[in-house]
């Protein structure tokens, strides 16, 4: 069998084989095209990398370390683990990476008005922080129940300046907010700019977000090289809509000695149906302008998810994992609620660094696998961002009142 | 001939725009769809198109939204329509049904399953919102299989060449999106409809159906200079919503505002 060329996709009109697509209201055709106008000119403009690259490096605080968690690594008792610290980003998390590159896009098609949707609100806040740095005008849609969880995060977007609407629709979670913002955009397409924060979405987005996701890629692949003259054995990241994954993945697709895992949220386990994990338990569908696994009932409508992880509570899943799946490139696999908190309480005591639940998922997972290999092995796994946002719902699930 | 190519034949030998109103399929009440159909009907409506209910319906404002929550609290499904659809050709074999609504349901129920039980029910047409002509092919060859027609928007940011596009895949009607936002928006302007009505024709051969906030009889009568059908969809379900649950008021209510816009027309 021939070798895969992985930078095939997506194709001109934005499939990743079956998958991906633009599968939008016709109102929004146009504005897609535009944005797929620009930023297929983007992609390759030396001005705006720099721009990207300088906002990166000074704004954002990159490069990140490769972090060696040495005792996380003798507790597993296997394989060296290293960590890619993207909680150390401005923000706290891998999200700034994207709303940055997207900002510039907004700036150069000169829109002024920039709208997103979050779940735990790190989205909503690296997409805040960016609009007031650009000095642009920032709408924030975020599920009502979301809003109750995640109140901090509420306040550093309003500190920010951008506006937070509540959405009551549905489930009133991630998923409405992003049918809301998708509403919004369709009523302002002319100034507004739509600033999707994961690899989902109709093309051109989950092809941008992954190639402004890449930088973490790409940075690991020089960093292992410098610390173990070699690729790793293993990638391992956390996946709700997967651009943390898919940032990680993608500039090692093509190197086959690298095995990888992507680790969605079993939340109270697959065979209780109370989860998220669209790739292990969903089937192909198609919401939010592409095609891909979501999470449905027999009738085709949409199921509410469970996680104990907000950023990973939604029923799709971004359309390029849905083909690595079929690929049998990556590999896709599970993390319970439980084992994600056993987890995050491992990062804390072994290593002084205390993970958001999100990429808990991806620890937990990597310190299992680890126990399995032998010490000459290598994992890397994206630490995508950190927990100050999750002490409240741990200490919760712990009786603790703070 | 088909049912819908008939209607606006005899529509236009009458110079009469046609009045399309828009319900979704359970609300209020699943046992309600089929009655409201032929009330429908009676009060002068010539296309029904009937919402197929789904949890994340993008494309709507709030009251179109709520009508798909209610009807999915009620247990209404993509088979349960069809079976309306069914239960409404019983007593009537002349007024095209059109199927609006979004893919994924169509996805899971697979795209030959769909279109063989769509045209055994009895429909006409098939108008899938987030479904643009670029990612249309394998369902509307599937539905042209079958003797059904399948529907796309025109937008007003549809460009030239899309238009083409359209054209080639569309079949039935166009349904002319009147404003850039979600159904049941307030900032319709009129003339900015006609004009681009009117350069739709130049481009488009099917008849041209204006929908998307036209809340009033007014509104509809200006919209019926240019358009060969006005749709109807937020401003009923907001009647229907206040009539109440008694089945024979509720009735009432939609036939005498149906009978108004008729009126006005």
């Amino acid at each position: 069998m021939s070798k895969t060329d992985y930078t095939q996709f997506p194709d001109q009109r934005g499939h990743f084989g079956p998958y991906g697509g633009q599968f939008v209201a016709e109102t929004l055709m146009k504005p897609l095209a535009e944005l797929q106008r620009v930023y297929a000119e983007c992609r390759s403009d030396p001005t705006f990398l720099k721009a990207f690259h300088e906002d990166l490096q000074y704004y954002v605080g990159r490069p990140t370390p490769l972090y060696y968690a040495e005792r996380l690594s003798a507790a597993a008792g296997g394989a060296k683990i290293y960590l890619k610290r993207e909680d150390l980003n401005h923000t706290g998390a891998h999200k700034i990476n994207n709303t940055v590159g997207q900002a510039l896009l907004a700036k150069r098609m000169g829109k002024t008005r920039i709208i997103a949707e979050t779940g735990a609100g790190q989205h909503g806040v690296a997409t805040a922080t960016i609009a007031a740095r650009l000095g642009l005008t920032c709408v924030v849609y975020m599920g009502a129940e979301d809003i109750k969880r995640q109140a901090s995060n509420v306040y550093r977007m309003k500190l920010l300046g951008a506006t937070v609407v509540p959405v009551t629709a549905g489930s009133q979670t991630l998923k409405d907010a992003l049918n809301e913002a998708m509403r919004d955009w369709v009523a302002h397409v002319d100034d507004t700019f739509y600033i999707i924060g994961t690899v989902a979405g109709p093309h051109p987005y989950p092809q941008m977000v992954r190639d402004f996701q890449s930088v973490i890629g790409q940075e690991v692949r020089e960093q292992i090289l410098k610390a173990e003259q070699r690729l790793p054995d293993h990638l391992v990241a956390c996946i709700g809509g997967g651009s943390n994954a898919m940032g990680l993945f993608y500039p090692f697709l093509g190197d086959e000695s690298v095995a990888m895992t992507g680790v969605e949220a079993g939340g109270e386990g697959l065979e209780t149906g109370h989860h998220a994990a669209s790739l292990s338990g969903g089937r192909v569908g198609v919401l939010h302008g592409n095609r891909t696994y979501v999470l449905c009932d027999a009738d085709g409508q949409i199921t509410e998810t469970h996680s104990i992880s907000a950023g990973l509570d939604y029923p799709g899943v971004g359309p390029e994992h849905a083909l690595l799946k079929d690929l049998h490139r990556v590999q896709y696999t599970t993390i319970t609620d439980e084992q994600a908190l056993q987890g995050f309480h491992d990062l804390c005591h072994l290593e002084g660094i205390i993970p958001a639940l999100e990429s808990s998922h991806a620890i937990a997972f990597a310190k299992n696998l680890a126990a399995t290999l032998s010490k000459q092995k290598i994992i890397v796994v994206n630490l995508s961002g950190r927990g100050d946002k999750d002490i409240h719902t741990v200490a919760k699930i712990e009786g603790i009142t703070i | 001939m088909n049912r819908i190519k008939q209607t606006f034949l005899a529509l236009h030998e009458q110079k009469k725009p046609g009045l399309v109103p828009y319900i979704t399929a359970g609300d209020p009440q699943v046992s309600s769809t089929v009655p409201i159909m032929h009330a429908l009907v009676e009060a002068g409506a010539d296309v029904i198109e009937l919402g197929m209910p789904f949890s994340d319906p993008m494309a709507e404002g709030p009251v179109i939204q709520h009508a798909h929550e209610r009807a999915l609290a009620n247990g209404m499904t993509l088979q349960r329509v069809l079976d309306d659809v069914a239960m409404f050709r019983q007593d009537n074999d002349t007024t095209p049904v059109i199927l609006m609504g979004y893919l994924n349901p169509i996805e899971i129920m697979g795209y030959e399953n769909f279109a063989k039980a769509a045209a055994k029910a009895g429909a006409d047409g098939v108008l899938i919102v987030d479904m643009p002509p670029e990612e249309g092919d394998a369902l509307s060859a599937l539905l042209r299989q079958y003797q059904l027609d399948s529907i796309y928007l025109v937008a007003p940011t549809t460009s030239v060449e899309r238009l083409a596009r359209i054209k080639e895949l569309g079949t039935g009607y166009h349904y002319y999106v009147s404003l850039k936002g979600v159904t049941g928006s307030k900032q319709l302007n009129i003339e900015e409809v006609s004009n681009q009505v009117a350069m739709l024709r130049q481009h488009l051969k099917l008849p041209i159906c204006v929908g998307f906030g036209i809340n009033n009889a007014q509104t509809a009568k200006a919209i019926a200079q240019v358009a060969d059908g006005v749709v109807i969809g937020s401003a009923l379900i907001d009647k229907m919503r206040t009539a109440g649950t008694d089945q024979t008021s509720l009735l009432a209510e939609v036939k005498q505002f149906i009978h108004t816009i008729r009126e006005a027309l």
